[in-house]
């Protein structure tokens, strides 16, 4: 009886493991990409499959719209979704995503993703929750916030180059102290040419003499 | 001088008053027993208030910003003007109290019209309320004011 036990236990290990989104949010319009994969103890088979069904808001009963097996990718072709929807999955790795294409208000619901991989066949769908908004809806305070902070940014910022422009402007005056080989006054006559507005001579019996920004 | 001094600096206190009630206020719209914007819907019953948020639609949130900020920057003008009273050389002008001031009041006033203009109608709200009339009275102080600073020149 212990390896009869230890037999059924390790079949309940392998139950498949479906992984969904729990809910996507999308504009009227627009695409989205519903992700579907699964974890499975067992290789991926080759007689692998994959089904979404649909059920809108509101409603008690779920239609199939895809469907995978055997290698080929089924779609809707008569439903709601007829020509809207694209196989965008990889099923050699596990993942079996749809492509729904120009949502509509209609288009909002669940989406259930069933997969089986055989001989593991055993696991619980996974679903995903559809929400078409005509715009997406903005957060209260985001714009307010926004709105302040750029202003107290921009009085901050104002502030600060006033008094750098006044603490440039007051350092108006700086000295030289040079020891030059030609002497004092060719360096002060090369001062004056490149602008400088000078002292008349150079400050007597020292090397340097004191140039002011005209 | 002195009277002049006072007069200001009480005018200056009152518009900061009535700006902040009328930020504060939920009171912009009122219809009934319902009064709503700028941050609460409430609807009074019996003695019970039942209050939601207000929607957060971008223009209802650009006109919080603005009182909020005509709020700060008058509050800004009054410390502004307290300074350079005890700091400022005799015959300087109240420069940066002017700026402040006169920034508030056009904040005041852009909040003032977008909230007008943009006020949905809505067939429970009659009239508008007294934060609303606060935010109008206002804007014309808080210019009259900065005008004020503008000349006000500092003697003694």
């Amino acid at each position: 009886s212990l390896t009869i036990n230890a037999h059924v236990m390790a079949q309940q290990c392998q139950a498949i493991v479906i992984y969904t989104g729990w809910e996507r949010h999308a504009l009227v319009g627009s695409d989205i990409r519903l992700s579907c994969s699964f974890f499975s103890w067992r290789w991926t088979s080759e007689e692998v499959t994959f089904s979404w069904t649909y059920r809108p808001d509101g409603s008690r009963d779920s239609i199939s719209i895809f469907h995978y097996t055997g290698g080929e990718a089924y779609l809707d072709n008569k439903g709601p979704f007829k020509d809207r929807l694209e196989f965008v999955g990889n099923p050699g790795r596990r993942d079996g995503s749809i492509l729904i294409k120009n949502l509509d208000f209609n288009d909002n619901g669940t989406f259930t993703c069933d997969a089986k991989n055989p001989p593991d066949i055993v696991g619980r769908p996974s679903s995903v929750r559809l929400l078409v908004f005509e715009k997406v809806p903005i957060q209260a305070g985001v714009i307010t916030g926004a709105i302040i902070g750029v202003v107290l940014g921009l009085l901050v910022l104002v502030v600060v180059i006033y008094y750098l422009m006044r603490f440039l402007v007051a350092r108006r005056v700086f000295s030289l102290n040079v020891r030059s080989v030609s002497g004092p006054a060719a360096l002060c006559r090369w001062a004056f040419r490149q602008g400088l507005e000078l002292r008349p001579e150079p400050i007597p019996g020292t090397d340097t003499c004191v140039a002011k920004l005209a | 001088m002195l009277f002049i001094l006072l007069g200001v600096l009480l005018l200056h206190l009152v518009i900061l008053i009535l700006l902040i009630v009328s930020t504060a206020a939920s009171a912009w719209s009122v219809g009934g027993n319902k009064s709503k914007d700028l941050w609460f819907d409430c609807l009074t019953t019996s003695g019970t208030y039942q209050c939601k948020h207000a929607s957060n639609e971008e223009w209802i949130q650009a006109v919080q910003a603005l009182m909020i900020l005509s709020c700060i920057f008058c509050f800004c003008a009054l410390i502004a003007f307290l300074y350079q009273l005890f700091r400022m050389v005799k015959g300087g002008q109240f420069f940066f109290t002017a700026i402040f001031q006169i920034l508030a009041s056009v904040f005041v006033m852009c909040g003032a019209i977008i909230y007008t203009v943009m006020r949905p109608d809505d067939a429970t709200i009659t009239h508008f309320g007294y934060a609303y009339v606060l935010a109008w009275v206002a804007f014309p102080l808080c210019l009259i004011s900065g005008l004020i600073y503008i000349v006000l020149r500092k003697t003694e």
